[in-house]
């Protein structure tokens, strides 16, 4: 092992590693590729985590340990019992706390002597320039299409890297945007999905630890950027397949007619990016709007009466096993091979468990002739709320 | 030419659970009405009413994006690997349904 004698120092800022740094970061120090030069390199950089979710878990835990000394954190959320199942920097005891919190005490637990910011914020077009402006990278573990696209714009806008992550259920993506010359999102992707069209992961479900090494994968570029070695993922895709356990790459070019980065942009502040989403009409106008409902409490009020109600459960087996109102099974993907099992002289309840798969069935259902047909609105999650607390809700 | 077809997650239910199917096609877009052929509810995914590759789906011959190739006329070679790569978010439900 080398002798490390005096206290180097970067000659700009006269920052100096003391003794302690030193012995904690003894591994980063050893190598060649880091040693002290790259240590202060951390030291300096400034990265801004939008999300403290499952992506940000495993990034904000690498990024302390690593030593990045400022470090910036952006979520409005609250820590919910159902995100223990992959945000490893909590504990059950932190649920109900914002995440932001619970997110910094652990990091400075971590490493007492990083500089870390929290913004118990929504990110939003009226505020992320001046918050991103402080940093030098940003890295993206948000959740959904709306902001991806606000933080893509606002990096392109500010110029600067935008370390990018995404997943479901079994995949992962990733990549670095808007590294000098480089492609940004929307030269990957010029157009949001229309809303519903692909689930979150509280629809379709996440393998937890999917996003960990995801995380971990951005948190790898992330101090690569700042350390100056290796190659970005600047201009490539990586796509990982956890179940097949692979990796691939794709290749990224930048659109020269891209509206942001392009050769001729036309955006040049930042939009109404839940409209660019689809979403803002939606709001307001229900997924159930025009479909026959019942609520729980209105179902319940009529199987308490007597009536001879059938119940339609549209959800896969595998939920049916979770809980359920005893109801007939037929899975939304089968309903029209098995809509014959259906009597449509009685009156039916469809149900699933928020009430959308639901509407779609009774939409079906209807064009296929049957008058007698509600969906419950809510779903299961409803009648666990207004009905039953005994139903798990999930 | 025989072509691997590389199956998304987000779709495989509706290619018969499938993570990659192989097929005899001269160019990425027969491949691709092959595809959709075989697994008719891909097609709504894959494509808007009036037949254009949904914006949010790239697909890729090997490496290379069809955008910046001959688009769904580019000609594939015994071997090539077609990737289907869909935008993925993550996370939140998109839509809050007002109660």
């Amino acid at each position: 092992m080398p002798v490390i004698t005096g206290t180097p120092t970067v000659p700009d800022t006269g920052r100096t590693l003391s003794k302690q740094e030193i012995q904690r970061y003894s591994r980063h120090l050893i190598m060649p590729e880091v040693g002290m030069e790259g240590q202060l390199k951390l030291a300096k950089a400034k990265v801004l985590m939008v999300g403290a979710g499952g992506l940000g878990a495993p990034l904000g835990l690498y990024l302390a340990s690593a030593g990045v000394g400022r470090l910036g954190i952006v979520d409005f959320d609250v820590v919910d019992f159902t995100n223990l199942q992959r945000q490893i920097t909590f504990s059950t005891s932190d649920v109900g706390r914002p995440k932001i919190q619970a997110t910094k005490e652990r990091l400075a637990g971590m490493n007492p002597q990083i500089r870390i910011d929290t913004y118990e914020t929504r990110l939003t077009s009226s505020n992320a320039l001046d918050l991103f402006r402080e940093y030098d990278i940003i890295v993206d573990g948000t959740d959904n299409f709306p902001t991806r696209y606000l933080v893509n714009d606002a990096c392109v806008l500010l110029n600067k890297p935008n370390v990018y992550g995404s997943i479901f259920r079994f995949e992962g993506q990733t990549t670095v945007f808007h590294y000098p010359g480089g492609p940004c999102y929307r030269c990957l992707y010029p157009e949001p999905p229309p809303p519903g069209l692909v689930p979150s992961c509280a629809e379709g479900g996440v393998l937890g630890v999917l996003p960990g090494i995801v995380g971990a994968l951005q948190a790898m570029e992330t101090i690569k950027l700042i350390l100056g070695i290796g190659e970005p993922l600047a201009g490539r895709l990586l796509l990982f397949d956890a179940l097949g356990m692979r990796f691939r790459e794709l290749r990224l070019r930048r659109n020269p007619s891209c509206p942001v980065c392009g050769d001729h942009p036309t955006i040049h502040e930042l939009i109404d990016y839940e409209e660019f989403c689809g979403i803002r009409g939606e709001e307001f106008v229900p997924v159930t709007t025009g479909i026959p409902e019942i609520t729980p409490r209105e179902l319940k009020a009529r199987l308490d009466r007597g009536d001879d109600l059938f119940i339609l459960d549209v959800r896969e087996p595998h939920e049916y096993q979770i809980c359920n109102l005893q109801g007939h099974l037929i899975p939304l993907g089968e309903l029209p091979k098995r809509a014959s099992e259906l009597d449509s002289s009685r009156e039916i309840v469809a149900h699933c468990r928020s009430g959308k798969r639901s509407a779609d069935a009774v939409q079906f259902l209807q064009q296929a002739g049957f008058r007698k047909i509600w969906n419950l609105k809510g779903g299961i999650l409803a009648w666990s709320d207004e009905v039953d607390p005994s139903v798990p809700k999930y | 030419m025989a072509v691997k077809m590389e199956i998304p997650t987000a779709l495989r239910q509706f290619a018969g659970k499938q993570a990659s199917v192989e097929f005899n096609a001269a160019t990425v877009g027969e491949a691709l009405k092959q595809l959709t052929g075989a697994y008719a509810d891909l097609r709504k995914h894959l494509y808007t009413e009036d037949g254009r590759i949904r914006s949010f789906v790239n697909i890729y011959l090997n490496d290379e994006d069809i955008r910046y190739l001959q688009k769904e006329n580019t000609p594939t070679k015994d071997g090539d690997t077609i990737s289907i790569v869909p935008s993925i978010a993550g996370g939140a439900e998109v839509i809050r349904e007002k109660s």
